[in-house]
């Protein structure tokens, strides 16, 4: 009995003295001392081919004129999702000095986190965000002014149609009608009544908080000319915009035009389904696998001409992280694989676009060459981001729970639960 | 003071008395290094690897939720300071009152209700069948336990397959499958995820069973037979009673494997839906935890899910443990 209570009091003593390890913070230098300090730095990218190959080669071309600036580079380590992977690293302090693959959504949570180093304070890294990307930018801008993260890359979402199937259920598929609500509507009954598709259409059915980024967002942001769903603290869709795209979702699901239930592999290129919403990184995927494709902007209730048509951006941007200790060459690194020549090395090898004012112009001879895109390039100009409050992803959930249940699944009225997820977003923009 | 004198207790603490001397001097103290350290120190380096182990990665993280659960915590980078002030209790009313909790709770007892019983009655009945067996023995035992060693990401796959809406059980089913289908029907996502479950962790009870099928005395099968029992008589008056102890490390076992259930409504349900209705704690703790970056919320829940758990294995360790544990 006295040797157990020998072996708990042991067990106990160290289990606090870990606690109170645990309790207090470690060190680190001074985010002034770092921002002027150059040296090797480490980055991470995405784990995508094209991405990696864009990575690869920036990296080839950064060392070999910076020999005591080399940068070390990975693809991010893997886990559930990059989010959690950098929320750990913060944790830890074991992030690199880059990452370029930041979820705009998330990264409040890192500026919070303290892990994020606010661009803005580099001498030029107002105006060189602000010269890149213009008025966009702003939507990548925290609260208190500054840029934790640069704006890097968009996939601007549109419709994705397979003319074969457009063609089979009888629809022009060179003109397809998919630009207002009713056009939309009509022409999806007739793709799936007369069997030449499962389903029109097959958004992602399950909850996670990023779903709403492929169906509710987009169409808002069409519908609303370029309002995001969180403006200054509020939900801006509990109203008549956000009911009329409520309303349509509804109308796609209890018209069985979408699957309700998830769908294992790419209901788009099986030929399940005759639409999907995607950006264009899918344009070099789907080439493979189906040849005939076309794609238009987003519908809207009264229908809205393309160059004027808002949508998701589906961007990612690229974050600092406040454990660097070379933030100087961080913040070189960041410019040069932002500047014209490596955005363009981006967009040839990725399709994805880089989000600056002249993209249009800077790369006129990759768009000539790649007509596929155009129509992607200029829908970059107008981009929607989601809320880049630290609440965000507790803001997305709330809107996707009551999506699915009233929307999707037809369980209560979806007004109602639209209502109810924008009082709880504004309860949760209170908190951050 | 006299022995007539001493109290129960003090006699209980005396030091021993030789009854033949009269020498009453107490037994020598041993030296304080092996009064701490025991007759034999060289135990404490053969458990240390074990104790370390349990204290990392066992008691330290249990005792850090406790506090982080009082607290409105936040992961943050080294070196940075960040607002986490103490909350009381506000943590465990927030737990307490929100509706997807409780929903998760619930949902989580449904699982247990089906997965449990399912789960002891099959891996003792098959276990007692395979024991049996003469021919491909082995075979049938790795069969049984290959879905245990199968990633759950790879079994997903095959039971998404088979339970989907255009799935080979729906089309079995021809007009009597469900509407909605099993995994996007409010009232069967939760009992084909108990069912997965069920499967898939099967051929590890199996095993715990066959083991402990071994120590039942052959003769008191053959004291049955001479008795006029028949096989089934013989399963549930010899087998059942002599597996007993496995059987209540069965139960335990899977409750609290039950009770931690996350893979599957994230993976098969895509979140523990249809509206959360196969959404179970652990997932609420991931979300709240982990994406949201609401660890204190999560350390509550936690806690509160570990209490229940505790207090659901000692009953079923009271009450189907016996009176020989």
């Amino acid at each position: 009995m006295q040797r157990r209570t020998r072996i708990a009091l042991v067990a106990a003593t160290a289990v606090a003295a870990l606690s109170l390890a645990a309790c207090s913070s470690g060190g680190g230098g001074t985010a002034t001392d770092a921002m002027t300090s150059h040296g090797p730095i480490s980055i991470w990218y995405s784990n995508n081919a094209a991405e990696v190959e864009w990575g690869k080669g920036m990296v080839e071309a950064w060392n070999a004129d910076h020999p005591d600036e080399q940068i070390t580079a990975q693809e991010i380590p893997a886990g559930k999702s990059s989010e959690e992977v950098i929320t750990a690293a913060i944790t830890a302090g074991t992030t690199p000095c880059l990452v370029f693959n930041n979820l705009p959504a998330a990264t409040g949570q890192f500026q919070k986190q303290g892990g994020l180093v606010d661009l803005s304070k580099f001498d030029d890294g107002t105006s060189y965000i602000e010269a890149r990307s213009g008025a966009i930018a702003d939507q990548y801008k925290s609260a208190d002014g500054g840029f934790y993260q640069l704006p890097w890359k968009s996939n601007p979402v549109m419709i994705f149609y397979n003319k074969d199937l457009f063609t089979a259920a009888g629809l022009d598929a060179e003109n397809p009608p998919l630009s207002t609500y009713d056009e939309f509507l009509a022409s999806a009954k007739q793709l799936v009544s007369s069997g030449a598709a499962t389903y029109a259409i097959n958004p992602s059915p399950t909850s996670e908080f990023f779903q709403p980024n492929f169906d509710f967002i987009p169409l808002y942001a069409a519908q609303t000319g370029g309002k995001g769903i969180v403006e200054d603290g509020k939900a801006t869709f509990a109203n008549d915009d956000g009911y009329a795209v409520a309303d349509f979702w509804s109308s796609i699901y209890s018209d069985d035009l979408a699957g309700k239930e998830k769908y294992e592999g790419d209901a788009f290129v099986d030929g399940k389904a005759a639409m999907a919403i995607v950006g264009p990184w899918a344009i070099a995927y789907y080439g493979e696998k189906i040849a005939n494709w076309g794609a238009v902007p987003v519908p809207t209730e009264n229908g809205t001409p393309a160059d004027e048509t808002y949508t998701f951006s589906d961007a990612k941007s690229v974050g600092m992280y406040s454990s660097c200790e070379n933030q100087g060459t961080a913040w070189d690194v960041l410019k040069f694989a932002t500047s014209e020549e490596q955005d363009g090395q981006l967009l040839d090898i990725t399709g994805q676009m880089p989000i600056r004012t002249d993209l249009a112009t800077t790369y006129s001879d990759y768009f000539a060459a790649n007509p596929d895109y155009e129509v992607f390039g200029d829908q970059a100009n107008r981009t929607v981001e989601d809320p880049t409050d630290p609440e965000s992803v507790a803001m997305m959930q709330a809107l996707r729970d009551a999506y699915t249940k009233a929307i999707i699944s037809g369980d209560g009225d979806a007004r109602s639960a639209l209502d109810e997820a924008a009082k709880k977003i504004d309860s949760l923009a209170g908190q951050g | 003071m006299s022995s007539s004198t001493t109290r129960r207790g003090d006699r209980v603490r005396s030091p021993r008395r030789d009854p033949g001397t009269t020498d009453a001097r107490p037994a020598a103290r041993r030296p304080l290094l092996s009064r701490v350290l025991g007759v034999q120190p060289i135990g404490w380096l053969f458990g240390a690897p074990y104790l370390v182990f349990a204290i990392v990665v066992f008691a330290y993280p249990l005792v850090f939720a406790i506090y982080m659960s009082f607290f409105d915590y936040f992961f943050s980078a080294p070196g940075v300071e960040v607002d986490k002030p103490f909350v009381g209790l506000d943590n465990y009313i927030a737990v307490l009152t929100d509706p997807a909790v409780l929903q998760s709770f619930g949902n989580v007892l449904v699982f247990l209700v089906i997965n449990v019983p399912l789960t002891v009655v099959l891996s003792i009945v098959l276990a007692t069948a395979l024991n049996k067996v003469v021919h491909l023995r082995t075979f049938l035992r790795v069969s049984y336990y290959v879905p245990y060693v199968t990633a759950s990401v790879a079994l997903v796959g095959v039971w998404l397959f088979l339970f989907g809406g255009g799935g080979l059980v729906n089309n079995v089913l021809g007009p009597l499958a469900p509407d909605p289908s099993w995994l996007v029907n409010p009232a069967l996502a939760m009992p084909t995820i108990a069912l997965f479950v069920t499967w898939k962790q099967l051929g590890f009870y199996i095993l715990l069973y066959l083991a402990a099928l071994q120590n039942v005395p052959q003769e008191l099968y053959e004291s049955a037979s001479t008795d006029g029992a028949g096989p089934i008589r013989s399963f549930f008056s010899v087998t059942v009673p002599g597996v007993r102890q496995a059987t209540v490390l069965v139960l335990m076992l899977s409750t609290i494997i039950g009770a931690n259930l996350f893979t599957e409504p994230y993976l098969l349900t895509g979140g523990g839906g249809p509206n959360g209705a196969s959404a179970s704690p652990v997932l609420i703790m991931y979300q709240r935890g982990i994406q949201q970056g609401h660890p204190g919320f999560a350390a509550a829940l936690g806690i509160i899910l570990t209490i229940a758990v505790l207090i659901v294995a000692l009953l079923q360790r009271r009450f189907a443990g016996g009176r020989d544990e």
